[in-house]
């Protein structure tokens, strides 16, 4: 890696072409109408805040950051469930590094390893494995979390642990899948939203073909993104474009990299070693059925939930947290009742304070300086 | 036509709240101390803010600079204290025994205060190598000697194995403040610019790299060094129009830019194109989705200075090594007060925000 590691990825950088499109956002809209488009991946959210896309757009044109960050929907019980298994005799915990800061009813991973827990930050599953053979006096436990991206890294993981004959590994599987949680988004009678940007990463491997039910069944465009700022607007740019000719399909913008009908290879993996649960609690959605993976009968002894008993406790998302409404945009984050006060970035309640990244965090950071700009 | 969105009572109402909140000093209520409380933001800071400064109550520590204040009879002195705990203990570009000596005297040259001598105090662990000990003690000799300070005093604990990492080393430092300029956190005023002493981000990806934790390799090098030559030369340029200095350590530049707007209630404004990230550092940093203005430097200040001093500074501070790349990143402003705002490359702008934790690898 080096200069030459970085330098392929400017020319989706161009401030000049950034400039150019964000004046073909400006000429497609119908003046006065509000629009609002869900960018479904937290990944898009990142690189809307890195590059300060949002200041690019008029205000009549917003942007709500979906329930696609994979960390920030893990609910409070999982995260119990997983501080348990990281307090047990002999467990290294091994988990992704931003998953550490997320609240559980007791605290979050990082205060459970301030507690004694050896909990530790790996970059992928493959390292927590490494661990596990590195160290054969210990049980190594890999916190699985993710969309359809991370999935079948797992599962490869999974695979090699059983190939190789690692006993001392297990994985606690928190695999969620994305179309579950926007149908249910979709099917809430409240939603606002125009339009979606498509989950890039999730895409490259389900494909885009997943995501046809949302213009046929809700009447809905959707444009499969990268996540380079000039991906992003001109993601945006397709999706006007479809609202103003009354079109509505699925399009894929991000197809140096997407194919439409996925990764073959990574779906059998993932069908191999995973199984859908009957359903799975989301933090601020609720319970989504069949929105979860577990780990598959043929793999039932690389599951820790299998192996180790766990509280598996429902803790409900605290009353007064409006979460799910501001993820359908119903409400603005500053119109839930704890925002700002019980909910704040160092004390988050709900999802969508957890992450920095997530719409009520944001606001809260950048709220004040996000008036500034001009509605057309 | 365009016109500013409408900002309903309510909504105004909730953005006083955020705003009261963010200037009042921060609480300290958490249980247990954890990784955070370390990391050099919002956690170190609440734990600073809400038990250390009030139970401790000393007008110089109220100050928060790198460098604590006294004065005897009319002679102005800086001190400063440091402890330093890494891993592995010698890394690409330097090693824990440069650092305790740089880190120390870095402190006391930003606070503006040429370094004289310096206090050694050594935690080692039970089973250390002795040779790599013998290497660590060459090191900092050779560190003091080429940064002109003197060991003066010293101590050494051994604790048992499965303790402090190897070694600890603690050091503290005084030195003699230069009367060529007054400095202080709270003296930044709206106009004033911001100068960086070179490219940022390296010492931190040099550590993480090191550690072999994520199977990437990168020639990139700590970059600790003394930093007196270039707070030397800045006082030179610019002394009265000098207003503040700073070596962004952990919490990297972000941190530093973030406390200043607090201290003196002010805004920033930085250009992104305009602050130095090396290739690798940016390769790695994109990798590992990590911001590399948050990323520990070991050998780089940040400087706030009057306009008209700038071309002068920045021409005394690109002739001392290590400061070749020395530039104006960007300015002071007024509002919002307490912000750090970011014109980012591509054309937008974004909020650069204090530290939650520490700054953990992303996944989405």
């Amino acid at each position: 890696m080096g200069a030459a590691g970085v330098r392929y990825v400017d020319e989706f950088r161009d401030a000049a072409l950034g400039r150019a499109l964000a004046g073909e956002i400006l000429g497609s809209l119908e003046p006065g109408r509000h629009y609002k488009m869900m960018e479904v991946c937290g990944g898009h959210t990142h690189s809307i805040y890195k590059y300060g896309i949002d200041d690019l757009l008029p205000a009549n044109v917003e942007l709500v950051h979906g329930p696609g960050c994979p960390v920030c929907v893990i609910p409070m019980g999982r995260v119990d469930d997983g501080i348990a298994l990281a307090l047990e005799e002999d467990v290294v915990f091994t988990c992704f590094g931003d998953m550490m800061r997320v609240p559980g009813s007791r605290g979050s991973l990082l205060d459970a390893k301030a507690e004694g827990a050896d909990i530790r930050m790996v970059y992928s599953p493959l390292d927590a494995l490494r661990i596990a053979r590195e160290s054969p006096e210990r049980q190594v436990v890999f916190f699985a979390i993710g969309f359809e991206t991370t999935a079948p890294s797992t599962a490869l993981t999974l695979k090699r642990a059983r190939a190789e004959g690692i006993e001392n590994f297990s994985c606690m599987c928190s695999h969620v899948t994305i179309v579950p949680p926007l149908r249910a988004l979709l099917e809430s009678p409240d939603l606002r939203l125009d339009g979606f940007i498509g989950p890039g990463h999730v895409s490259t491997v389900v494909g885009a073909r997943p995501f046809e039910f949302i213009p046929a069944d809700y009447r809905k465009p959707v444009v499969v993104a990268g996540f380079e700022p000039l991906d992003i607007l001109q993601a945006i740019v397709m999706i006007l474009r479809q609202l103003a000719e009354g079109r509505c399909e699925v399009e894929n913008q991000y197809t140096r990299v997407v194919p439409y009908e996925g990764n073959e290879r990574a779906l059998e993996v993932m069908a191999e070693v995973f199984e859908l649960r009957p359903h799975f609690e989301w933090r601020g959605l609720g319970f989504i059925s069949h929105s979860g993976l577990k780990i598959s009968e043929a793999y039932a002894d690389l599951d820790a939930e299998r192996r180790y008993s766990v509280p598996g406790l429902r803790v409900a998302d605290p009353k007064a947290c409006q979460c799910g409404e501001v993820l359908k945009g119903v409400i603005k984050p500053w119109e839930c009742k704890v925002f700002g006060t019980a909910c704040t970035p160092e004390r988050p309640i709900g999802t969508c304070m957890v992450s920095s990244e997530g719409a009520c965090a944001a606001y809260y950071n950048y709220g004040r300086f996000a008036r500034e700009r001009e509605v057309v | 036509m365009a016109s500013h969105a409408p900002v309903s009572d309510r909504e105004q109402k909730i953005l006083g709240i955020i705003e009261t909140a963010r200037g009042k000093r921060a609480k300290f209520r958490d249980e247990h101390i954890n990784m955070a409380h370390g990391a050099g933001g919002k956690a170190t800071q609440s734990l600073i803010e809400g038990m250390l400064l009030p139970t401790l109550a000393s007008g110089s520590l109220l100050e928060m600079a790198d460098a604590g204040s006294v004065e005897v009879e009319g002679v102005g002195l800086a001190l400063s204290t440091d402890s330093y705990v890494v891993r592995p203990l010698r890394f690409p570009g330097g090693s824990i025994g440069e650092l305790a000596v740089n880190g120390t005297v870095n402190d006391l040259a930003v606070s503006g205060a040429q370094p004289l001598a310096l206090s050694l105090s050594l935690v080692l662990e039970e089973g250390l190598d002795a040779e790599e000990l013998r290497s660590e003690i060459e090191a900092i000799a050779a560190t003091a000697r080429s940064a002109g300070v003197e060991i003066v005093a010293g101590d050494t604990k051994v604790v048992e194995r499965g303790h402090a990492d190897g070694m600890y080393i603690c050091t503290s430092g005084i030195g003699r403040r230069d009367p060529r300029a007054t400095l202080s956190p709270s003296a930044l005023r709206p106009g004033d610019r911001i100068l960086l002493s070179g490219s940022i981000g390296e010492h931190g990806t040099a550590i993480m790299l090191a550690r072999g934790e994520f199977d990437l390799a990168a020639p990139i090098e700590s970059d600790t060094r003394s930093l007196w030559p270039a707070v030397d030369a800045l006082l030179g340029a610019a002394g009265p129009e000098l207003r503040c200095m700073r070596d962004a350590t952990r919490g990297g530049v972000a941190s530093v830019l973030n406390e200043l707007a607090r201290a003196s209630s002010v805004a920033m404004v930085v250009r992104e194109a305009d602050v130095p990230v090396d290739p690798a550092v940016a390769g790695a940093s994109e990798i590992l989705g990590i911001d590399p203005l948050y990323v520990a430097n070991e050998g780089k200040l940040v400087a706030f200075l009057a306009p008209d001093a700038v071309d002068r500074a920045l021409a005394a501070l690109r002739s001392v090594e290590g400061c070749e790349a020395a530039c104006e990143i960007g300015e002071v402003r007024t509002e919002p007060p307490g912000m750090v705002l970011m014109q980012t490359g591509f054309g937008g702008r974004r909020v650069i925000d204090q530290l939650v934790g520490d700054p953990l690898p992303r996944i989405c």
